[in-house]
Order: C-alpha cells, then structure tokens, then sequence
C-alpha cells in the first residue's frame, strides 16, 4: 500500500512546479527575483544543457541532476518537473472527468518517428541550428502557450479587475496594455495547444513518447534505470486496470511488461492495482530484457540511414539560412541591417543559437520591448524575442531578462555593464525630422537619451535639431521610440550583429555645488 | 427695498446661482469670501533653505493652504515623475516637498488628495525609484497610475490654436483642486521644463504635441485648466542634460522653490532663477500673449524670502 503515496507525491510536486512555472510566464509585476526564477527552472532539461554548454558552471547542472534522477527512477522528470507534462495530465485529468475518454490501452511504439526526430533535433543543434529544439522542447512549447496565449487573458482579467476598483477609488492594481501580441507566436502556440489537448484526450502522452526529444532521450536512459516498475507476475489477476489507466500506454498486460522508453513514471499504475502487483523493483534483483531487443536489425538500419540523410539536409539548411545578413535589405526607409538582441546575449550569432523561444523575457520584460520575431532573424529564427522600439524601448537601469534567461540565451549581465553595452547604434535621417519639415522645435529624442548620445544643436530661427554621437550610444531605442514622426521615424536604432562596447558618456563640470546668488534675479 | 424688488433680486440671485451650479463653476460663487485680501502677493520665491521649511514659509505667506483647498475636497497634486531616476538626480520632483504638500492639503481638510504622472520612462520604475510613490503614501495620499489610455478623456480646448483636442486625465477633471508641482530643469527640446511643460503629463498623446508646434502646444493646454497653485521646485536643479539627465553632475544646488497662481509668472521667475530670460522660452512669450499670464515680473507683487 506503501506505493500508493508515491501518486499523490507526484501529483503536488508536479502541481507545484506546473503553477510557479506558469506563474513566470504570466506575471507581469517582476514579483520574484531572478534568483528565485533562476531556482524554479533550474532543473528544466533543455534550457539547462543550452545553459551549461554556455557557462560551463555548477549553477546550470539542473540538466545533470535530471539525468541522474533518470538513471535512478526512470523518466520521473516528464511526470513531475515538466511543465508541458503537468499540462497534459491536467488535460487527461479533465478529459476523464468530463467522460471524453476513461480509459487508455496498451499502445504500439513509434520508434522509428521518435528517434529520427531526437536524431535530427541533436545533429542540427550541432551544427549550429537550433530551430528544430526551438519547435519541439516541451518548457518552451509550454512557455509560448503561457506567454502568448494565457497571459493576454490574464492581462485582460487585470484590466477588468482595475476598472472595477477604480470605481470604489481603490487604485491598488494598474493595468497593463499588452504590446507584444504576434499573430504568427499567437497561432503558433494556438495550434500547438490544440494538438497537446488532442493527442492527450485520444492517448495521454502521445507527444511525450512520440516526438518530445527531451522525452526519446530520457526514454533511452530509463531503459537502464535502477529502479523499476514492474509486475509481479505471481500476484497479478491480469485484470488490466493498470493499463487502462496507463497514460503512456506502455504496459503490456499480457506479457507482464511494461516499455521502460515510455513510462512517464506517474504512479497511476500503483493506485490502480488491486492486488498490489505493480511495484517498484530495484533492478540488480531480477533481470529483465529490454522490450526493444526483440525488434529486427533490419529496421534500426533502416532508419539510421533514413534519418541520417534527413538530418544531413536539414543541416545544410541551417548553413544556407542562419546567416543574418540576408535580410531586411529591401525596401525599408529606415535601412535596418540588423534587428536589435538584448543585453547579454553577447551577438545575434549566440543569441540566435542559444535562444529556445520559451518567451520567458518577453513575459518579465518591463517594457514590453522584447518581443517574439517573425521574420526579423530569419527562417530559422522565428519566434525568437528582438526588441522592437516601435512599441517601447529598453529601460536604462534594467537587466531583468539578463538575470532571468534559463537557456543562457541571453547570459548574465551588470547593470554597469549594460550601461556600456552597445546593442545597436543610432541613426538620425535629417529629412524626417520634425524640425527640418516643420520648422517647429520637438527634440522628444533627445529627452529619452540616457546618455545624451543624441543632443541638441542650434539650428536655423532659432530652433535647435537633433545631433548624434555613435560612440557613446547604447542602442536602447528610446530615441527611435519616442520620435514622433509618421510613419516612417527620424531617428532609429540599427542593431549591432556583435554587441559593442560603448564609451562612457562625457561629464560636464559644473563650476561647483551651489550657484546661487543672495538675492534673486528679479 | 420694496417687497417686490426684495422677491424681483431675490428670485434673479437665485436663478444666477442656479445657472452656475448646473454649469459646474459654483465654486466660483462662493470665491468671494475666501479671496485673499488685495495686497496679497501675487508670486512667492523662497531661497536658501530645505525643500519643507521653504514651502512651509511660502504658503504661508499665500494665506496658508487653507486658500487654496476646502474642507471635502478633492485635490490633485501633479509633480514630475517622468523618469526612473534617484532623487539626487533631480530629474523628478524633491519627494519631500510632495508630501509636504500633501500634508498641507489634508490639514486644510482636503478629503483626498491624489497624485500621478504620465511618464516618460517605465512609469512604475518612475514612481518607485523618485522616491515619490513612498513620499505620497506616507502623507497618506492616493498614487494612481496614468499609464493607460483607459485613464484619458478626449476634451476641447476652445483657446488652443494648434492644440484643439487632447485626451486628459480623469483626475484632472475629477478633482476640486489642482496643485502643480514642477522642477526646475534644463531641456534639450524647449530649452526649460518648469510649470507650463508639465502639463504635458496630463495628457496621453504628448508626440501630437512634438509633432504640431511644441511651444505653441504647450501654452494651448494651458487655457484648458489652470492648475489652481504652482509650486516649483528649485531646491536641486538639473542645469544640463535635461529632461532626462546623465548622472548627478548634471545638478546644482539652487535651493530655491517659486509659488504662485499664476503659471506663466511661475515660469518666467523660475526662468530667472535659472539665469536665463522669459523671453528665451519660446513657450512663456507665446502664453503671455496669449493672456494666460504674466510674464513681466516688475509688474507683480512678488514676496522675496531669504532664509
């Protein structure tokens, strides 16, 4: 009866990690410190391994200590930490208890489907491009659907809740207008959600044991794990509750077996076991054959070679595309060469092969600023944050998505640091400016500067036009933001495809502290 | 007085005093008694003391607040928060004489008195990192934020003659008194920023402004509502740099702080304070033409304290 608890273990820490995790992607407040997020995704597998691979540290070994769990318990990482998991289990809980589908079978694998795609996926990053990662990692699929698809409905419930408030003249909450919304990250994620309701509703963890990489190759460790489920052959009545409860339709009754690869390791199977049959087994006290070994050679050649030229494609794919400077060369009046990255992310080159898409900045960014791309990194890029000062710009003392990044996509900065950090550099099309066309005196540029790499210079009837020093330019697009020209700005913000250092802006000394007189002007 | 001409005057008094209650300007009837008697001073400026001893002094001498808010009434106080930056900085309005003010306003019975700004940076990086959303609390006054459009009502502005529509926000409507707390600040755009160019964060649509003749806009708004009393502060001054300010070598000292009703007089004694002329602020000689103030100090009667 002992095992019966493991379910309800798995079932509040999983809740547990599903509802902090859900709650970064929503809150819009900064409500935790980066430590705190930084702690909450430590152990997210893919995030985690792009992180070590860019830090080399003990702080990014959550990916390891998963690995580890694996090798102990099997895949218990896809029941408990896993957020996309948690989201899926909710959806057979639902599904369950609105009677859509009670009841799940032992269901035949896909392997050749999922280790082509864990194959494809791995080869490709190696080579540079991590498009493949970006479409199919369960925490960032599970980030977008949050970010993109929830947090405008939270937003909106905020909204309403403000307004309300605000007629009792309580103007405890404030509202947030949302102005990162992509139509493209907004399907998307849409259309993503959808297929995770369907599969889950038609046979549980369908995606988690069909295309997840993370899933294939935490399947790969559990088939040596230590401890196992398993059937005690000699107390089982062969009644089949355990693998009509079984989401992972991996438990083959009639054999006594059950698909290691698969198992999600849930628990569900103990609680659903009359007569105590199913147990977790330290494996050294009887071995098992893996249920993969009985498959033909033929077919595992097969497929090797199939996805081998597969991936082999898609790789040169990633040479013929990844190269940022194939776009945004046409008819762009304000002739930007380069879209903008965050602090932190060091070049469009790391960031772009670094990034997951989980949107996880653009969730914590105060501004607004970061927002999911299109097509402004290319192809491949797609749905990986940029920041656009078309809506916002950067904040001058803010690095909170530097602090926050799970994937080292954008790797830890000061906030001295940022200062210096030059993303991108300004450029002023005179024949734009207000006070060339009108002849009326605006300057809402230079206002914004932070280090006043965009001044003010006389200019003819007495007006004063905009004048800019690149060196001492951050690129934090507050200028271009604010420039009030249509539709096309005066002032804009071309993004450096190497994030630069900037000079320090000049010091003007003021003769003294106090400069008063003792009497007044007047 | 005949009986008749007793009910004819009466009767005449009362439908006048109807007709300005329904138009909203009753408070205008009732001003006589509470206006200040005729050598009041038209402008106070206050030099060399802190931030609080200063205004403590130069509301006083206007009569105390008392003169300016009523027991039950709304107040709205308006100071510049539009950039995330320390008060050392003085790139927002001195904290401490916002809640001094505040605290001037609920001792004149003022029922509550609410404050915001539509900022230039992150408005609540704005409000935490001045200082001000902490000065407003503790004086026991309401922040409210101003960074959605939701807040902002579109209205006329009849003497505007670039700017003849704005959206404002619904304090400035709501409230019965409106308190306008500048600082005295260099600006790359319009050369000063002080009471009239504040106003600027009352409204949503300020790039209508930049992009239709700024100074002009500037004194349009200004003939929508004239705050009730200007309060500028002079105590730390941002001499270059401005609005937004590098860092704090771009601040001296003045110690100086300027009160009046009058908001281009306000302007143009700041103006002076700052060693420039009214006359080199495009947007002062355009409102005093204009009739919104007096720019001609010489022709006020100003009260000079030095503490």
């Amino acid at each position: 009866m002992k095992f019966h608890a493991l379910k309800k273990l798995r079932v509040i820490v999983s809740l547990l990690f599903f509802l902090l995790t859900a709650f970064l992607f929503l809150d819009f407040t900064n409500a935790l410190s980066c430590k705190a997020v930084n702690t909450i995704l430590f152990l997210q597998f893919v995030p985690s391994a792009l992180l070590f691979v860019n830090l080399l540290s003990y702080t990014a070994i959550g990916f390891l200590i998963v690995i580890i769990l694996t090798l102990l318990f099997g895949r218990i990482y896809c029941s408990t930490i896993c957020p996309l998991g948690t989201l899926q289990d909710i959806i057979i809980y639902l599904s369950k208890k609105l009677k859509i589908n009670k009841r799940f079978t032992y269901q035949r694998t896909y392997n050749w489907l999922k280790y082509s795609v864990l194959i494809v996926t791995v080869t490709t990053f190696l080579f540079g491009n991590i498009v493949l990662i970006n479409l199919l990692d369960p925490f960032s699929n599970f980030g977008r659907i949050f970010s993109n698809l929830i947090r405008p409905v939270y937003l909106f419930a905020n909204n309403v809740s403000v307004s309300v408030l605000e007629l009792f003249d309580c103007y405890y909450l404030y509202p947030v207008n949302l102005k990162t919304f992509v139509l493209f990250t907004f399907i998307f994620a849409f259309f993503f959600l959808i297929m995770i309701i369907w599969m889950a509703i038609r046979g549980g963890r369908i995606y988690c044991n069909t295309i997840c990489p993370v899933g294939t190759l935490l399947g790969i460790i559990s088939k040596i794990s230590l401890f196992r489920i398993s059937i005690d052959e000699s107390t089982c009545d062969g009644c089949r509750a355990c693998s009509l409860t079984c989401k992972a339709g991996c438990i083959h009754v009639d054999e006594k077996k059950i698909d290691y690869s698969r198992c999600v390791v849930c628990f569900d199977c103990f609680s659903s076991c009359k007569s105590n049959a199913v147990k977790f087994k330290f494996i050294f006290r009887r071995k098992k054959k893996p249920l993969s070994e009985k498959e033909p050679n033929n077919k595992r050649r097969e497929f090797l070679i199939t996805t081998g030229i597969f991936s082999l494609g898609l790789t040169g794919l990633a040479f013929g595309k990844n190269r940022i400077e194939d776009f945004r060369k046409t008819n762009i009046p304000d002739n930007k060469k380069y879209p903008v990255c965050p602090p932190g992310s060091l070049s469009i080159e790391h960031f772009t092969k670094t990034c997951t898409a989980c949107h996880l900045c653009v969730s914590a960014c105060p501004t607004q600023v970061l927002k999911p791309s299109f097509l402004e990194y290319g192809l491949m890029g797609m749905m990986q944050p940029y920041m656009n000062y078309f809506k916002s710009f950067c904040n001058y003392d803010c690095v909170v998505c530097s602090g926050i990044c799970p994937s080292g996509a954008i790797l830890p900065i000061s906030l001295e640091e940022k200062k210096l950090t030059q993303l991108g550099k300004v450029n002023f099309i005179k024949e734009n400016c207000i006070v060339e066309t009108e002849g009326t005196d605006c300057g809402a540029c230079s206002e914004h500067c932070p280090t006043k790499a965009v001044y003010m210079v006389p200019y003819k009837d007495n007006l004063v036009i905009p004048e800019i020093n690149q060196d001492i330019c951050i690129g934090c697009g507050a200028c271009e933001f604010a420039c009030p020209t249509k539709p096309f700005k005066a002032i804009y913000v071309d993004g450096n495809p190497i994030h630069l250092k900037a000079k320090k802006p000049e010091k003007e000394i003021l003769n003294g502290k106090i400069d008063y007189e003792e009497d007044f002007p007047f | 007085m005949k009986r008749r001409d007793f009910f004819k005057k009466g009767l005449s008094a009362g439908i006048i005093a109807g007709t300005a209650i329904t138009f909203g300007k009753y408070k205008n009837l009732f001003a006589a008694n509470t206006l200040p008697p005729e050598d009041t001073f038209d402008l106070v400026a206050v030099k060399g003391g802190e931030p609080v001893e200063m205004f403590d002094k130069a509301i006083e001498s206007l009569g105390g607040m008392k003169s300016f808010v009523k027991s039950g009434q709304k107040v709205l106080v308006k100071p510049n928060i539009g950039w995330d930056a320390v008060p050392e900085r003085a790139a927002d309005t001195n904290p401490s004489l916002v809640t001094s003010i505040i605290e001037h306003c609920f001792n004149a019975g003022a029922k509550d008195v609410y404050v915001f700004d539509n900022t230039c940076d992150q408005w609540n990086k704005c409000y935490k990192n001045s200082g001000i959303e902490k000065a407003v609390k503790d004086a026991g006054g309401k922040i409210v934020p101003g960074n959605s459009e939701s807040y902002y009502q579109e209205v006329e502005i009849k003497e505007g003659k670039k700017l003849k529509k704005a959206k404002v926000h619904e304090l400035v409507l709501d409230s019965d008194v409106f308190i306008n707390v500048p600082i005295l600040k260099s600006h790359s755009s319009t050369k000063l920023t002080i009471a009239m160019k504040n106003l600027m964060g009352v409204v949503w649509d300020r790039m209508y402004w930049h992009r239709n003749d700024l100074h002009q806009c500037i004194a349009d708004y200004t003939t929508f509502r004239k705050p009730d009393l200007n309060i500028v502060d002079a105590y730390n001054v941002m001499k270059t740099n401005g609005p937004r300010g590098v860092s704090v070598d771009d601040v001296v000292q003045l110690k100086s702080l300027v009160v009046s009703k009058d908001i281009v007089a306000v302007d143009a004694a700041a103006t002076k304070i700052f060693r420039l002329e009214p006359d080199d602020i495009p947007y002062n000689t355009i409102a005093d033409e204009m009739n919104i103030g007096n720019k001609d100090l010489s022709k006020l009667n100003i009260n000079r304290i030095i503490m």
